[in-house]
């Protein structure tokens, strides 16, 4: 018996040495790449450990705990990034629901909507949006005012998930099964649609988070001390802790799109936000 | 006997009126926050004190202007030309059957962060890199490399390109893998059966076939890159001529403009990438046909 096993593992084995290797030049581009790629993050490391001559610690890690705009302004960014995905869900999530469900005829219009925040830089709408709102000033003065523009820079990728979900899902069927057994719409959207939408929006909520966590523009445009804009102001005159601080920051975007990949929707993780 | 089932009555009205509430609310937020602004700024750029007046648009041709248009456009050509191919060669070697499906997935998984991995930390990244006292900008000096004495600088033109190339590679890898993936075996098989050579196959067969979405792809780096403002901010200070940065001096009132200015500079840039997008959407079409 085992010498029939040994026998049947050994042309395996023999499968497994002839399955092709990786070319000499991909090898190449594949090693270049990583040293492109990992370089700067090292270089990071190393600088955000520095602490003049040759000495290195971890001071700046210490100072950038203990300095209370580290926390103020990532609670802001964090507060605003729950916020937009709030919106998005009153906002969005229900419309795209109706039009699947009750005017198809309106996904085109959605589709060219979605499109728009990339046709508006980001620097030209908070240009648009500062000359035409001068007030009221609950709205204007407040961080949460940034949560407009947050809505529309996650727009895409929210369209995308939700239109990608609801697409696969027999949305109408549902509907009218719930219908029937009468169900109001609130029961409907939550107890029916939502519990199948759930990897789309997880995917979208994310990404989200990411771009909201980093986005600069709107922010420093508007004098918001937001996580990116604390990040840009610590550089001015405390270059090791921005190192750290920027490394901070590479590994929660990790994270989160760690998260999306994760939840499985590899189309999710597409065009990066705020660049 | 739930409330909502009662036929007829406020429950059918309910029923007809929540959809458009939604819909509705909907549009209405996109028309006042993101339509209106726009319109806005379209007619902002064309009315002067006394009216309508195209003497705003026509200082777009002052040095200045014309000097940050040229520098956006340069920076986004030359950021998507290399992360156009970079990002081609990179998928390419990981899609060969000879890479292994580990290496795949780190690939993959990293694309995803780093195309989202912008603005300042990753300013601040290079900075520490190659920026004037970055770790490999002394250590090279130490070998006798003096990379800014040869012309290099991390606040120029060709640095932006450098730390642009950052998120423009992964967004490239991201985009090109399924039109890469969509080369099919039987054409490869083919034409080394009939002894065409790699060279042969790539440029009569697979390129011709890539091209539409190559070209996509090209175009939606090219907007990312024309638009990006926190990354090119946060590395220069400002202190660099390109339309965004001039956008938000106008707007900041670091520079004496009229706030026209900016907004025929916004107008501007919303018109390139408006053609960006009407030409992104005709190719895309093109591929979605070839793919049926």
């Amino acid at each position: 018996m085992s010498a029939t096993t040994s026998a049947v593992s050994v042309p395996t084995g023999a499968t497994r040495v002839r399955k092709p290797r990786l070319g000499l030049s991909s090898t190449i581009i594949l090693i270049l790449a990583a040293i492109f790629f990992l370089v700067p993050l090292i270089m990071t490391g190393i600088f955000s450990l520095w602490e003049g001559g040759n000495t290195y610690g971890f001071s700046a890690y210490v100072l950038m705990l203990h300095t209370s705009g580290f926390w103020y302004s990532f609670f802001l960014s964090l507060r605003l990034a729950v916020e937009t995905i709030l919106l998005s869900f009153v906002l969005l999530v229900p419309a795209m629901i109706f039009v699947h469900l009750k005017a198809p005829q309106l996904r085109p219009l959605f589709e060219f909507i979605s499109t728009l925040p990339f046709v508006i830089p980001a620097i030209a709408l908070i240009d648009g949006l500062t000359t035409l709102y001068t007030g009221p000033s609950w709205l204007i003065s407040t961080p949460n005012y940034l949560v407009i523009p947050y809505f529309f820079l996650a727009l895409p990728y929210g369209f995308r998930a939700l239109d990608v979900g609801l697409m696969t899902l027999d949305v109408k069927t549902l509907t009218e099964a719930g219908q029937s057994l009468g169900a109001g719409w609130g029961r409907i959207i939550f107890l029916l649609l939502l519990p199948n939408l759930t990897t789309a929006l997880i995917g979208a909520t994310l990404l989200t988070l990411t771009i909201v966590m980093g986005e600069f523009t709107f922010a420093s445009v508007l004098l918001f001390h937001t996580f990116a804009v604390f990040i840009n102001d610590t550089g001015q005159n405390a270059i090791t802790e921005a190192a750290a601080l920027s490394l901070f920051s590479f590994v929660i975007t990790w994270l989160f799109m760690l998260g999306v990949l994760l939840t499985g929707r590899r189309n999710a993780a597409t065009v990066g936000g705020a660049h | 006997m739930p409330p909502t089932a009662g036929s007829g009555g406020l429950g059918a009205i309910l029923g007809r009126v929540i959809p458009w509430f939604f819909v509705g609310l909907f549009l209405l937020f996109v028309a006042a926050f993101l339509v209106a602004p726009t319109i806005v700024l379209m007619v902002q750029a064309v009315t002067g004190d006394h009216g309508f007046t195209l003497s705003y648009l026509a200082s777009l041709g002052d040095y200045q202007y014309r000097v940050a248009f040229q520098n956006s456009i340069i920076l986004a050509s030359a950021s998507a030309l290399v992360g156009l191919i970079f990002g081609a060669l990179i998928a390419h070697a990981i899609l060969q059957p000879g890479a292994p499906g580990w290496l795949r997935s780190i690939v993959t998984s990293f694309s995803a962060v780093s195309s989202n991995f912008a603005g300042v930390p990753l300013a601040f990244a290079f900075i520490s890199t190659l920026g004037a006292l970055g770790f490999v900008t002394v250590l090279l000096k130490h070998v006798g490399i003096n990379i800014y004495a040869m012309g290099f600088s991390l606040y120029s033109l060709s640095g932006l390109t450098l730390t642009f190339s950052y998120f423009q590679i992964p967004l490239m890898l991201i985009v090109i893998t399924p039109a890469i993936e969509g080369l099919r075996v039987q054409w490869r098989e083919a034409s080394d059966g009939l002894g065409a050579t790699s060279a042969q196959y790539w440029r009569l067969i697979g390129l011709p076939i890539l091209l539409p979405s190559l070209l996509a792809a090209f175009l939606l780096l090219f907007g990312s890159a024309f638009s990006a403002y926190a990354t090119p901010y946060a590395l220069t200070n400002g202190n660099i001529q390109l339309l965004t940065i001039d956008i938000s001096n106008v707007l900041s009132g670091n520079v004496m403009s009229d706030p026209q200015i900016g907004a025929a500079l916004s107008a501007g840039m919303i018109l390139v990438m408006a053609l960006v997008l009407v030409v992104y959407s005709l190719l895309s079409a093109r591929t979605a046909k070839w793919k049926r």
